[in-house]
């Protein structure tokens, strides 16, 4: 057997009340039908664990909806027996963020996976919580050509809503974050009732999150823990007929600051990521800085490239140079550009199937400190340094993900790399950033650190929409 | 004019605030001295004007003590004139000068105010002082009082003539005039109040009065061409006395005397030197480079502007007798000592001014701000007579 | 209970009226809406002042107003139930400006024109999206009504621009949000639970921010505009699908007025930057190409009324068309009815919006903005009335509650509405979701004394 199986754990909650497991059990059966509920240990088994470094944490059940008014009676059911409810989107957060703290439902939304409208004009799509990423992808490219939206750097298997609500970033992450473009949600509260939230609840259309009251930040990075998101309007942007990446690397990363800087100031990139990685040898003390852009016509691509190939004479002395890469190898570029971009690889560096980054949301001016100390942990923690990071919006933040690749099938490697997770949320959190989609341990850290009186605020939030406290618990907590 | 021919006007304003800033939006502060200090929005321009509008034209308001104390803190600096985007905005302190009007017909002024109207009138300045003494300051400078003839009459006005910071000036300016060879004197305990002040709080029958009287005396002695020290007499002067005088300013004679030869300044003086302008020779007038030539022709003299320079210069406080009735109080936000801050931060170590009432103003600012050792405010023309010598 | 007395201890007794002056100002703007009392007008210096203030507003169960630079011309700084307006304005510091993360934190009463000014003179390569406003407009007022400035279409709207806020609760705590509640710096939104929309969009119901973190961006070199005009309104949304296809612009207005005659038509005015001369040039080159397709129904214009237009629309923030708009009755009255709508409704708004226009006897006057990169249109639709003329005011006022319902009904929402178009829009909202903001402010302000009676029915 393999070793994991021996650490699952018997579920918490209700285990041994055969009754009202039961009765539990039929509830759910007469909301969503029998094929999409299960409480058998072989489907319990992929929920309760995922690609990273988190332990595996024990299900009651896991259920399948359709539509929102199946998520509200579940909510309903849930809220009164006081059972958690965990839902959960492609579950690729690799942080354990869908995997319950407290045992409970985990609510798996993809089966809710219609694009309901695109509207071209106004340039928005409607869809449901369970749409995935490829799918939109595919559709838009089909449908409407002209159109595309931000893409994150993930297995396409990620659902859109997901991404948003984790406030995730992609392919034209100059725009800003994913949440940033966001016109409106339908929510079911924990209480049952389901809300619209921005310009739908006042109007026919899904065009604008203002500028009415906005609600919909109650939703986005609490982890489920205020409440269902059952549909998204998330906006779209022109899709250029050319894109292209232009390459530059450095041997210092103390020229990541300025040469950001610069790039940003050119006002060229679609999106903006660093990376470095000790394998192969021959990569290993180099800052790569890659730049996508885009445009309708080969002249508009040829004067981006022009500008952003003066950029390394403004950066750096005479020692310390930012060096444009002239020829890029064609599989290195098609790894970038395409859509989305194959991250995986990366993934697998250990190939042993196991994978989690920390990713810490930096002011860009800590991003040289954050490398060197960075390296420092892989080391100490026995393992190769690797890093990919993006950078927001007009340079307004840097999200430096450190890479931490595992063999699950190696307890020792797994626990290096839950160190290794460990030592760099610390990190983050002393350098003055605060660590992305945080895990339990590092959304402790966090609340620790927090102003108490904003402390407070969460938590009153949290218990205003969730008076029983069933949503994903143990998350956010105080 | 009086209220009335405004009314059309009055309620134009949108209270849309360009009026409080310069005209960069300078981040230094607000450039309406009342505002900066107050904060309230009826101590604004806008505020002003809705406030008229509302006691006086429409009658939804009691004109009461409040309403004056509001309308009397305004130094009359023309900043809002300047900066308003409308048509209407040359006739916003004309305004307020016709809501003063209406206040002083009510006995609605604040009691300073009163005071120092009433001061004028008994005494011909504001200060109480006899007019035997008004010529004091000339004693032993060897400057000799107008005769016919002359070619110009030296006007003082009341606090060069008084006010002992602003006598060192009067006496700079007559002994440069001197070493010119300039024929010139001044009318000596003759001269009354110019009424500019006057005119600015309201009393317009006293403001009347006062020209009459100095016009009747001009005449007299066949005054043809006045040199004033002041801008605030140059302002009522030339602009409201009648055309037969030609006025000038005194920067305006001494750049034209530097340049025809009649005064040398190559030797003597070096400095790091900032400029105030004056509102009353700036805004009021348009003279912003006369002073500026001045001092360009003292090879010595490095001149380091500050931020907030010729339309967007911020008033010394003094303006509407302000500098006697003191309505816009004291404290770190009065406009003079956050001028003389300005002026400090530019690492120059002379403040030159060309107007008494900010000589009095800065200096007295200088001190509140314990600045003496930092900066020396100077008049314009005691630098000249200082480079002459 | 001497609230005055304690209003004066607090803030001392310079910056504490209940004078009728003072009360006269802040109880009405230069909007169309109906003179609302005000019974203390307050100007804090400090976040514990404010702190204390609001401690005593709760115990004594008196109103607050949290006022910027009042400006919204809907009176949304004009009490509706009395109390405390509180004058955030001499809270002017520009706390820090952070050149490497492009951000900039100040106090609640700094404004427009000071940040400008300021960014101006000290990091000239760095810019804020300024609202078509009067300089005077603060930051955080913009912020917190979800306005929009020169960078929308490149950039985004205001509102999602802020990295962080201190916010001082109904109940009195000071609490930060953003990354400053764990970090000194004030760099970033997310990653923590969003707290910041509590406070975004409420109108002043859910607490009073004292500061904000708002995002800066490159300032471009070049920058120039383009004029094209219309008659078919109903290639609008054909025509800007394509020219934000191009992904060129930093912003869109788009104007048509009775006066004067030549922007009676439809002017799309389209904003373009470079940071050198070529990529500049090629842009503008770009959309002078674009109206080729659409065979001489849309034109570029040059000359003279180009020329007015640049002088105009050009500068930042723009003054001239606007502020000439605003005087058009000679009445120092202004009101419009922002009207957020999608794309394709534009058309039906603008034909229904001069109708409205011409049935209470009123120029047209239309000025919108493209928000973000073509996903909503502000459609400001305007009125100048006469304040002199209490029956001009009251009409305009109608009009004004027509085009509101006009703009509910054609599926769009308003943006920064006064109170009783805030009603009409709570009265067609989902009632789960007025249920849901009802709670929110409930638990934020137990005893609603926060600008109470917005959002409400």
């Amino acid at each position: 057997m393999p070793a994991l199986f021996f650490r699952y754990k018997i579920n918490q909650c209700g285990a041994q009340e055969m009754g009202r497991e039961t009765v539990l059990y039929n509830s759910l059966v007469d909301i969503v039908g029998e094929e999409f509920v299960s409480n058998e240990p072989e489907d319990l088994y992929l929920y309760s664990c995922d690609g990273g470094t988190t332990e595996p944490r024990g299900v009651d059940y896991v259920v399948l909806p359709r539509t929102v008014e199946e998520v509200q009676k579940i909510v309903i059911l849930a809220n009164k027996e006081k059972i958690p409810l965990t839902p959960m989107g492609g579950g690729l957060t690799l942080n354990g963020l869908v995997i319950p703290v407290h045992g409970g439902i985990v609510m798996d939304m993809k089966r809710m996976d219609r694009i309901i409208e695109v509207n071209e004009s106004s340039r928005y799509v409607v869809l449901e919580a369970g749409v995935s990423q490829g799918a939109l992808l595919s559709y838009l490219k089909k449908h409407h050509p002209d159109l595309q939206h931000s893409l994150p750097e993930a297995p396409s298997i990620a659902t859109v809503v997901g991404n948003i609500l984790i406030r995730g970033h992609g392919s034209l992450s100059q725009c800003g974050d994913h949440s940033n473009m966001l016109n409106g949600i339908e929510v079911v509260l924990p209480t049952g009732e389901i809300c619209p939230v921005g310009s739908c609840s006042a109007s026919p259309h899904w065009f604008s999150k203002g500028p009415l009251p906005d609600l919909t930040g109650l939703f986005i990075g609490w982890f489920g823990t205020t409440g269902i998101v059952t549909k998204a309007s998330l906006r779209l942007y022109p899709r250029p007929a050319k894109r292209d990446m232009v390459l530059f690397v450095t041997q210092n990363p103390d020229l990541i600051p300025e040469l950001v800087s610069r790039l940003v100031q050119t006002r060229m990139a679609d999106n903006i990521g660093m990376m470095e990685q000790e394998k192969p040898e021959y990569m290993k003390g180099y800052q790569f800085t890659g730049v996508i852009i885009s445009g309708d016509t080969e002249e508009e691509m040829d004067y981006k490239r022009s500008v952003l190939a003066r950029v390394p004479e403004t950066c750096g002395d005479s020692e310390n140079r930012v060096t444009l890469l002239g020829e890029v190898p064609p599989s290195s570029k098609e790894r970038f550009l395409e859509e989305p971009p194959f991250a995986a690889v990366a993934a697998d560096f250990r190939k042993g199937g196991g994978f989690q980054y920390c990713g810490i949301m930096m002011p860009v001016e800590k991003v040289p400190e954050a490398w060197r100390r960075g390296i420092a942990i892989a080391h100490d923690n026995g393992m190769l340094f690797q890093c990919a990071n993006q950078v927001m919006s007009a340079g307004h933040e840097v999200m430096f993900g450190f890479n931490y690749s595992f063999n699950r099938a190696d307890e020792e490697d797994a626990e290096r790399a839950r160190k290794a997770m460990a030592d760099t949320n610390k990190l983050g959190l002393e350098l003055g950033g605060i660590p992305w989609k945080a895990d339990l341990q590092a959304q402790k850290q966090i609340v620790e650190k927090m102003d108490p009186r904003t402390r407070a605020l969460m938590q009153k939030v949290k218990t205003l929409l969730d008076p029983n406290g069933i949503m994903n618990p143990g998350n956010w907590e105080d | 004019m009086a209220l009335t021919d405004y009314k059309d006007i009055i309620h134009r304003c949108f209270r849309c605030g360009y009026c409080k800033f310069t005209s960069d939006y300078s981040y230094l502060g607000f450039n309406c001295p009342m505002y900066n200090k107050a904060r309230l929005e009826s101590y604004s321009p806008g505020g002003l004007m809705w406030l008229i509008y509302a006691s006086l034209i429409k009658e939804e308001l009691t004109p009461s003590k409040h309403l004056s104390e509001i309308l009397y803190s305004c130094t009359m600096c023309r900043n809002c004139s300047e900066e308003c985007k409308f048509q209407f905005n040359e006739d916003i302190v004309n305004i307020l000068k016709a809501a003063r009007e209406e206040m002083v017909e009510k006995q609605l002024t604040p009691q300073m105010v009163g005071q120092f109207l009433k001061n004028v009138y008994d005494y011909g300045n504001p200060y109480r002082e006899h007019k035997e003494n008004r010529a004091n300051w000339a004693e032993d400078t060897g400057i000799k009082h107008y005769e016919k003839g002359d070619e110009f009459l030296y006007y003082v006005g009341c606090v060069g003539s008084y006010d002992s910071a602003s006598q060192k000036a009067a006496r700079a300016l007559g002994s440069v005039l001197v070493k010119s060879g300039l024929s010139f004197g001044i009318l000596g305990d003759r001269e009354i109040c110019d009424g500019n002040e006057v005119d600015m709080l309201g009393e317009k029958g006293l403001f009347e009065f006062l020209k009459e009287e100095n016009t009747r005396i001009f005449r007299e002695l066949g005054v043809k061409k006045i040199v004033t020290l002041s801008p605030h007499s140059y302002n009522a002067l030339k602009n409201s006395y009648p055309d037969e005088f030609e006025v000038v300013h005194y920067t305006q004679l001494l750049r034209d005397l530097i340049k025809n030869g009649a005064l040398n300044v190559s030797g003597g003086f070096t400095a790091k030197v900032t400029y105030h302008d004056p509102c009353f020779l700036g805004r009021y007038n348009n003279e912003y480079d006369a002073p500026r030539e001045i001092l360009a022709a003292l090879p010595g003299v490095e001149l380091i502007e500050m931020e907030r320079t010729r339309e967007n210069s911020f008033c010394c406080g003094g303006g509407c007798g302000n500098f006697y009735t003191d309505i816009l109080g004291s404290g770190t936000d009065a406009p003079g000592r956050i001028r003389v801050r300005e002026a400090r931060d530019t690492g120059a170590s002379i403040l030159a001014v060309t107007c008494p009432v900010c000589v009095m103003m800065l200096e007295d600012a200088l001190k509140a701000e314990g600045l003496e050792d930092k900066l020396v405010i100077k008049d314009i023309s005691e630098i000249v007579n200082e480079a002459l010598s | 209970m001497d609230v005055y007395g304690s209003l004066v201890e607090i803030v001392g007794e310079g910056f504490v009226s209940n004078q009728e002056e003072e009360l006269y100002i802040y109880s009405r703007d230069s909007g169309a809406q109906q003179p609302r009392r005000a019974d203390y007008v307050v100007v804090p210096k400090t976040v514990e002042e404010v702190q204390r203030i609001v401690v005593l507003a709760n115990r004594e169960n008196i109103p607050v107003t949290p006022m910027g630079g009042g400006l919204t011309l809907s009176g949304l700084a004009v009490p509706l139930h009395g109390g405390i307006v509180l004058d955030m304005k001499r809270m002017d510091r520009i706390i820090e400006v952070n050149e490497k993360s492009r951000y900039a934190v100040m106090e609640a009463g700094v404004t427009q024109g000071a940040l400008h000014s300021h960014l101006e003179k000290n990091y000239p390569h760095l810019e804020h999206s300024m609202p078509d406003a009067p300089p005077m407009a603060t930051i955080v007022g913009n912020v917190v009504i979800q306005g929009h400035g020169h960078l929308s279409v490149s950039c985004g709207i205001n509102s999602q621009m802020v990295n962080g806020m201190e916010v001082v609760l109904p109940t009195g705590e000071v609490c930060k949000l953003g990354s400053c509640a764990v970090s000194p710096y004030w760099f970033s939104r997310d990653p923590l639970p969003d707290l910041m929309g509590l406070f975004i969009g409420w109108l002043g119901t859910t607490g009073i921010v004292t500061k904000v973190s708002l995002q800066l961006f490159p300032k471009p070199k070049f920058r120039d505009l383009l004029t094209f005009t219309s008659d078919d309104l109903d290639l609008l949304p054909d025509f800007i699908f394509d020219i934000t296809q191009l992904n060129l612009m930093d912003n869109l207005f788009i104007i048509s007025q009775e006066w004067p005659p030549w922007a009676q038509g439809i002017l799309y005015v389209p904003i373009v930057s470079g940071q050198d001369e070529e990529e500049f040039e090629l842009k503008i080159r770009l959309h002078k190409e674009l109206v080729r397709k659409y065979e001489g129904k849309v034109t570029l214009v040059e000359g003279k009324h180009a020329e007015r237009m640049r002088a105009a629309r050009l500068p930042v923030p723009p003054v001239t068309l606007g502020v000439m708009a605003a005087d058009a009755k000679q009445g120092g009255g202004f009101e419009y009815t922002g009207g957020i709508v999608p794309i394709e409704k534009v058309p039906e708004v603008s034909s229904r919006s001069v109708e409205i226009a011409h049935k209470y006897g009123q120029p047209y006057l239309l000025g919108y903005q493209l928000l973000t990169g073509g996903h909503s249109m502000m459609c400001g639709l305007a009125y100048c009335l006469n304040r002199a003329d209490g029956g001009d005011v009251e009409k305009i006022r109608n009009a004004l509650d027509d085009t509101s319902k006009m703009i509910l009904d054609a599926g769009g929402v308003l943006w920064k509405a006064e109170a009783p178009a805030q009603r009409l829009m709570v009265q067609k909202m989902d009632p789960n979701t007025v249920e849901l903001m009802k709670r929110v402010m409930k638990a934020l302000d137990p005893n609603a004394i926060m600008n109470p009676g917005n959002w409400s029915e």
